[in-house]
C-alpha cells in the first residue's frame, strides 16, 4: 500500500475525457514524476487529489483516508501541499509574511482568533521561516513584496512555503518552468537535500527530463488522460510507447 | 509601549495628542473674525469626529484587510443606536451599558447578516449587504415601529421603567451620563477672542476612540489581521495553505459590525434619539467613502476620512451666497458676481458637488488616499532635504 492510492479515477470536462480509469500508487518516502505531453491530464490529476476538482468516479485514498468530499483547507491539513503550475502567492504581503501564513495554519489549524498577539512576538516560527528562506536563498528578500518578484523567485517562494509545513506529500507541478538554468539546479539540489533530511513523499509533474531523471524513483507517463507505463527510470527512458506518445505528438 | 511597536505606539500618542487638544487645534480663528465659520472646535462636530472616526475604523477592518465591501454597515449603525436607547428607557441613564448592548446586539445582528452575506464574495456580497440594510430600514419604519418608533424615531419618555435609576419628579427628561457626569456638560475656556469649549461628552466619545484605534492596530499587527490580508490577496493560495477563510471573513465581519454598533451606541449617548434614516444606504456610503478617502488599509486614513467628510458637512454646507459676495467684495462688481456664481455650485448644498468631484480625484490620482498624499509629501520633502545635504556636502569639495 502507498501513501497515496488514486483507483480508477475518471473526469470528464463536457465531451473531454480529461482522464480515464487512472490508477496510480505512490509509496511513502518515494519520489514519483508523473510526465507526458501538454493537455495530458497531469494538472488535472493532481486538482483531484487537493479537492480542487472531485473525480467523476473512483477514489483517491491519502495515509488511509479518502481525500474526496473534502475541502481543500482540510485536504492540506491532512498533510498534502501543493505547488502550482502558475505561482500561486500572496501578491500584497511580504516574502516574510508569505512563509509565516504557512507556519501558522500547521500550528493553529484551519481558524483561529489569535487578534490580540503580535505577529512580531513569534520568535520560534519567525526564525523557523528565515531558516527556510536561507534554504532557498531568498532570505536578503524578506521584506519585499512579492508583487514585483521574478517568476523564478516566486516558484522557489511558493515552494518553501509548501516546505516549511512539512507536508507528508508534496506535489509539485512543473516546479522549474520558467526558471534559469542555474536557478533549476538549484532546485534540484533543494528538493534532493529535503529528501535526504527528512521523510518526504514527492509527486512531481515535469517536462524537463533532466530534472524528472535526477530526482525520480519512478515514473508514470500519461497520455491523453490515461497511463501509459509506470517503472523505473532507466526503464522508461527507451521506453516504445513513451516515445510514441511524445513522438505522436509532435508529429 | 502595551504590546506595539515603536512605530504604532509612536502613531498611537499622536492621535491621541490629537484628539485632546482637538478643542484647540479645530478652533484656531478668534470668535468674531471672518474665519470663525472655519472653526470645528464646538463639542457637537467633534464627536461625530470621533464617533465616526470609530465606524470607519470598524469598517476598515473588514474591507481594509479582507477587501470585502460591504454596503449595508450603517445597519449596525443603527442597530447600536436603538439598542443603546433602550437601554436608557428601561434599565438606566448611564451611558456604560447601553453601549454594551449596542456592541453585543450589533455583534450579534452582524454575525446573522454576515454568516448569509459571505457565502458570495465581490460584487454579490455588495449587493447582499445592501439588501440586508435595507430591509432593515424598511422594516424599521414599518413593521417593528413599536420597537423602533418608526417615523418619529426611538425617544425618551418621562414614564420609562429605568429601573436603576432613583425615581424623578423634576419635569425635565433624564439626560445620559456617566455616573452622575452629564454628557452633554460643557466647561468653557476664555482667552482673549478664543472660547475653547470642553465637552464631557466629547472627551468620553474620544477615549473610547483611542481604545478603538489601539485595539486596531493590535488586530493589524496581529497573525489573525495578517491572515485576513492574505484572504485579500490570494484566496485561492489561502484555501490550498490549510486555511478556512469563511470563519476569518466571518470574525472580520462581525469585529467591523461591532465597531458600528459602538458608535451607533456612542451617538445615541449623545443625544438619546435614534431614527431608522440612519440605517439609510448612503450612510453605509459614506462610511465606504471615508475609508476610501483616507486610505484603504491603512490605520490612520479611515479617521482622517471621517473628520474630513463631517468637516464638509458640517462646514463647507454652511457657507451661502451671501457669505461669497462678502469675500469676494474688493473685486470689481462684474467679475465678484461671476466668481461667486462660479464657485456657488460647489459650497452649501452643492458640498456633495465638492465631495464628489474629490472623491474621483483621489481615487484616480491617489489610491492610497489622504494617507498616500501625505507619504509623497514627507518623501518630496525628505528628498529635498537629502539632496541639500548631497549639495552642502559636495560643494565645498569642488
Ligand atoms: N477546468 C477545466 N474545464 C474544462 N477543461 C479543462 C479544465 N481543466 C483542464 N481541462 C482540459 O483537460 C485537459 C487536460 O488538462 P491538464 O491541464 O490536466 O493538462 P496537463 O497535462 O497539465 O497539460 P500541461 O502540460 O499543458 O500543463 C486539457 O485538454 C484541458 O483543456
Ligand atoms: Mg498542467
Amino acid at each position: 500500500m502507498g501513501i497515496l492510492e488514486v483507483k480508477d479515477v475518471n473526469k470528464r470536462f463536457g465531451g473531454l475525457k480529461a482522464l480515464s480509469d487512472v490508477n496510480l500508487s505512490v509509496k511513502e518516502n518515494t519520489v514519483h514524476a508523473i510526465i507526458g505531453p501538454n493537455g495530458a491530464g497531469k494538472s488535472t490529476l493532481l486538482n483531484c487529489l487537493v479537492g480542487k476538482l472531485i473525480p467523476d468516479t473512483g477514489s483517491v485514498m491519502f495515509d488511509g483516508q479518502s481525500v474526496l468530499g473534502r475541502k481543500p483547507y482540510q485536504i492540506n491539513q491532512m498533510g498534502i501541499s501543493r505547488v502550482f503550475q502558475t505561482p500561486e502567492i500572496f501578491g500584497d504581503l511580504t516574502v516574510m509574511e508569505n512563509v509565516m501564513i504557512p507556519l501558522l495554519a500547521k500550528r493553529d489549524g484551519a481558524f483561529r482568533l489569535h487578534a490580540f498577539e503580535s505577529v512580531e512576538d513569534e520568535t520560534d516560527l519567525r526564525h523557523e521561516a528565515e531558516t527556510m528562506l536561507e534554504e532557498v536563498k531568498m532570505l536578503d528578500k524578506r521584506n519585499m513584496h512579492t508583487a514585483s518578484m521574478s517568476r523564478g523567485d516566486k516558484r522557489r517562494l511558493e515552494m518553501a512555503m509548501c516546505l516549511i509545513q512539512k507536508p507528508k506529500l508534496l506535489l509539485l507541478d512543473e516546479p522549474t518552468a520558467g526558471m534559469a538554468r542555474a536557478d533549476t539546479n538549484n532546485t534540484i539540489d533543494l528538493l534532493k537535500e529535503i529528501r535526504e533530511k527528512r521523510s518526504i513523499t514527492m509527486c512531481i509533474i515535469e517536462h524537463d527530463m533532466h530534472v524528472v531523471f535526477s530526482l525520480a524513483d519512478r515514473i508514470t507517463v500519461l497520455a491523453q488522460g490515461t497511463p501509459l507505463v509506470e517503472d523505473e527510470p532507466q526503464k522508461i527512458k527507451g521506453h516504445p510507447k513513451v516515445k510514441e506518445a511524445y513522438l505522436g505528438e509532435a508529429a | 509601549m502595551l504590546g506595539l511597536g515603536k512605530k504604532d505606539t509612536t502613531l498611537l500618542l499622536i492621535v491621541a495628542a490629537l484628539v485632546v487638544f482637538a478643542p484647540f487645534i479645530l478652533n484656531p480663528f478668534p470668535g468674531g473674525s471672518g474665519m470663525a465659520q472655519f472653526n470645528a472646535g464646538y463639542p457637537d462636530l467633534m464627536q461625530r469626529f470621533v464617533i465616526f472616526g470609530i465606524f470607519a475604523i470598524g469598517f476598515n477592518i473588514l474591507f481594509g484587510l479582507t477587501g470585502y465591501l460591504s454596503f449595508g454597515h450603517a445597519a449596525f449603525l443603527g442597530v447600536g443606536s436603538y439598542s443603546a436607547v433602550w437601554m436608557f428607557k428601561l434599565l438606566s441613564m448611564n451611558v456604560l451599558p447601553a453601549i454594551l448592548l449596542a456592541v453585543v446586539f450589533s455583534g450579534l445582528f452582524a454575525l446573522l447578516i454576515g454568516y448569509i452575506s459571505l457565502r458570495r464574495s465581490g460584487i454579490y456580497f455588495s449587493i447582499l449587504t445592501l439588501a440586508f440594510a435595507q430591509m432593515c430600514y424598511a422594516l424599521a419604519y414599518s413593521v417593528l415601529t413599536p420597537i423602533t418608533g418608526g417615523e418619529t424615531g426611538l425617544q425618551l419618555a418621562q414614564d420609562d421603567p429605568r429601573i436603576l435609576d432613583a425615581a424623578r419628579d423634576s419635569g425635565n427628561l433624564p439626560v445620559p451620563g456617566l455616573f452622575g457626569l452629564e454628557m452633554r456638560s460643557t466647561a468653557d475656556l476664555v482667552l482673549g477672542d478664543w472660547v475653547f469649549t470642553f465637552s464631557a461628552g466629547y472627551y468620553f466619545c474620544a477615549v473610547v476612540m483611542l481604545i478603538s484605534f489601539y485595539m486596531a492596530i493590535r488586530i493589524f499587527r496581529s497573525p489573525f489581521g495578517m491572515m485576513l490580508r492574505a484572504i485579500k490577496s490570494n484566496q485561492h493560495r489561502l484555501n490550498y495553505t490549510g486555511l478556512n477563510a469563511r470563519p476569518y471573513t466571518l470574525a472580520a465581519f462581525v469585529i467591523s459590525g461591532m465597531y458600528a454598533g459602538l458608535a451607533g451606541g456612542l451617538m445615541a449617548s449623545m443625544d438619546p434619539l435614534a431614527g431608522a434614516e440612519r440605517m439609510f444606504w448612503t450612510a453605509s456610503g459614506e462610511v465606504v467613502l471615508m475609508t476610501i478617502l483616507g486610505g484603504v488599509g491603512t490605520l490612520i486614513g479611515p479617521v482622517l476620512g471621517a473628520g474630513l467628510i463631517k468637516y464638509m458637512e458640517n462646514i463647507l454646507s454652511k457657507i451661502n451666497g451671501d457669505i461669497l459676495h462678502s469675500w469676494f467684495a474688493f473685486l470689481p462688481d462684474g467679475l465678484e458676481d461671476f466668481i461667486v456664481t462660479i464657485v456657488y455650485p460647489f459650497i452649501g448644498k452643492g458640498w456633495h458637488l465638492t465631495l464628489g468631484l474629490m472623491f474621483m480625484a483621489v481615487v484616480i490620482f491617489l489610491p492610497g488616499g489622504l494617507v498616500e498624499a501625505g507619504q509623497r509629501i514627507a518623501r518630496a520633502v525628505r528628498g529635498r532635504r537629502s539632496d541639500d545635504r548631497k549639495s552642502a556636502t559636495t560643494e565645498p569639495a569642488e
